[in-house]
């Protein structure tokens, strides 16, 4: 194999196990927010007072889309790869395609909610 | 048992593959409605009523066991591959598999 | 069933055949491997099978025995033969010769391709290299060194069955002993060899490997060091 395609094989692998640590803390606090939050039915007033207009909760919910835009779409590719037919150049196209509409997704949602408490 | 397959690891690893396949699913789904709802104040307000609804409460539940299962599962194959080779690493499917169902049922009964 | 017969069902024949039953009569202490000799000397001279030492050490008698890859050879009917059957089939992932008999070229060509032969600096006037059987280093190779290569792991491997380009657990369990030999000059060479997904990065910790290998050896263990050591070598740019 050429030494730039195994380059490649690594980062991506070491990509997906670096976000997996950040996405532990994100996951953590996501499920204990869920937890929280669900106490007495959910409500968007709650929701968006915790959250709206909020820089702190706007970060963390970037970091959080960040990392799963770059977590998922390489575990996608080596199921795909696993258990699927696809041809590998198919492969890789779907999962750079997926990561896009999980980081787009997710900034215009992470966005949207910063933008609706507040000031 | 017959079945080369039928051992805690690989249980551990299928639970893996379909916790992160339902979650990969699950997640353009979340991302869009959430996307749109905000766009629009009442329909943000509709999605959270729907949301509240028993079935739906029963459907979070079982993806919050996905999430967590991922999450712990995870933690024991980072543990697997970047620290030394342990024996209480095998123990982690036990512990993985049980604050899964406790994030669940802690889910469940906050929201019920 | 007669508690004095047991009734093995065999694969005859290639990737092409079918199964043939042959009734066995039932002795203590008998293993499996007795019970395919008995069948190839008294009841059926065409059946093909591998064996040489018969005491666990040459590594050439596995079997798929009831669903699982094992060494026949110290493998007891009492502890498999669940209600007087045996089903015996030739090892999975591997390319079927005839009857029980696999091709093992690809499963050893890997190991040649994993960097698993030692290859040293000394000649015969060089003195002895010193290293104490504490040594760290030492401990992990000693703990993988005992392979015998009868290809359990590999014939269990789910990854082998999706990857067929993958190295597998025996010849990455023992490129993980001669990276921890301090004798051995392969270095680089070697882990270059055994990066990438079709190398180390390829292993999912199923652990079907450590689950079936009869020496009771860890090449899941073994990957996830390769994976430590391949990282570190790819991230300070010496593998390109």
């Amino acid at each position: 194999m050429s030494a730039s395609a195994l380059r490649i094989e690594t980062y991506l692998w070491l990509a997906q196990r670096v976000s997996a640590l950040i996405l532990v803390i994100c996951i953590t606090v996501h499920i204990a927010t869920m937890i929280i939050a669900v106490q007495g039915g959910l409500s968007s007033e709650e929701i968006i007072a915790r959250i709206g207009g909020s820089k702190i909760w706007l970060s963390f919910y970037l970091v959080f889309v960040s990392s799963v835009a770059v977590h998922a779409p390489i575990g996608l590719k080596s199921i795909m790869r696993e258990m699927s037919q696809i041809p590998t150049n198919r492969i890789d196209l779907l999962s750079i395609l997926f990561s896009l509409i999980i980081g787009v997704l997710g900034i215009r949602a992470a966005f949207g909610l910063y933008g609706l408490g507040g000031a | 048992m017959k079945n080369i397959h039928n051992h805690p690891n690989y249980w551990a690893f299928i639970m893996h593959r379909l916790s992160g396949l339902a979650l990969a699913a699950f997640l353009p789904v979340h991302l869009y409605v959430l996307g749109l709802a905000l766009a629009d104040s009442s329909a943000f307000d509709d999605f959270i009523s729907w949301s509240n609804t028993p079935l739906l409460k029963f459907l979070e539940t079982g993806l919050v066991v996905f999430l967590s299962a991922h999450l712990t599962g995870g933690v024991r194959l980072l543990a697997l591959e970047f620290l030394e080779w342990r024996d209480w690493q095998n123990s982690m499917v036990a512990l993985s598999c049980g604050i899964s169902i406790c994030a669940g049922l802690v889910f469940f009964l906050n929201a019920t | 069933m007669s508690n004095d017969l047991i009734n093995v069902s065999i694969w005859r024949g290639g990737e092409d055949g079918e199964y043939q039953t042959y009734q066995v009569p039932r002795l203590e202490s008998q293993t499996v491997l007795d019970v395919v000799t008995y069948i190839q000397r008294e009841l059926d001279p065409s059946l093909s099978y591998r064996f040489a030492c018969r005491v666990g050490v040459c590594g050439s008698c596995a079997m798929t025995v009831n669903g699982k890859a094992r060494w026949t050879c110290r493998t007891h009917v009492s502890k498999v033969a669940e209600g007087g059957q045996l089903t015996l089939d030739p090892l999975n992932s591997m390319p079927r010769v005839k009857d029980l008999v696999v091709d093992m070229e690809t499963f050893f060509n890997k190991w040649a391709d994993a960097k698993g032969s030692f290859k040293g600096d000394k000649t015969r006037d060089d003195a002895l290299a010193y290293i104490s059987p504490d040594d760290p280093k030492r401990k992990i190779s000693s703990a993988g060194i005992e392979c015998i290569g009868c290809g359990a792991c590999y014939a269990t491997c789910d990854v082998i069955k999706w990857n067929p380009d993958y190295l597998g657990p025996a010849a990455l369990n023992r490129a993980w002993t001669l990276v921890n030999d301090e004798r051995d000059v392969t270095g680089l060479e070697r882990l270059a060899a055994v990066a990438g997904d079709n190398g180390c990065l390829g292993c999912h910790s199923q652990q079907g490997c450590v689950e079936r290998c009869p020496k009771s050896l860890n090449p899941t263990g073994a990957i996830a060091g390769l994976k430590r050591e391949t990282i570190k070598a790819v991230l300070k740019g010496k593998l390109s």
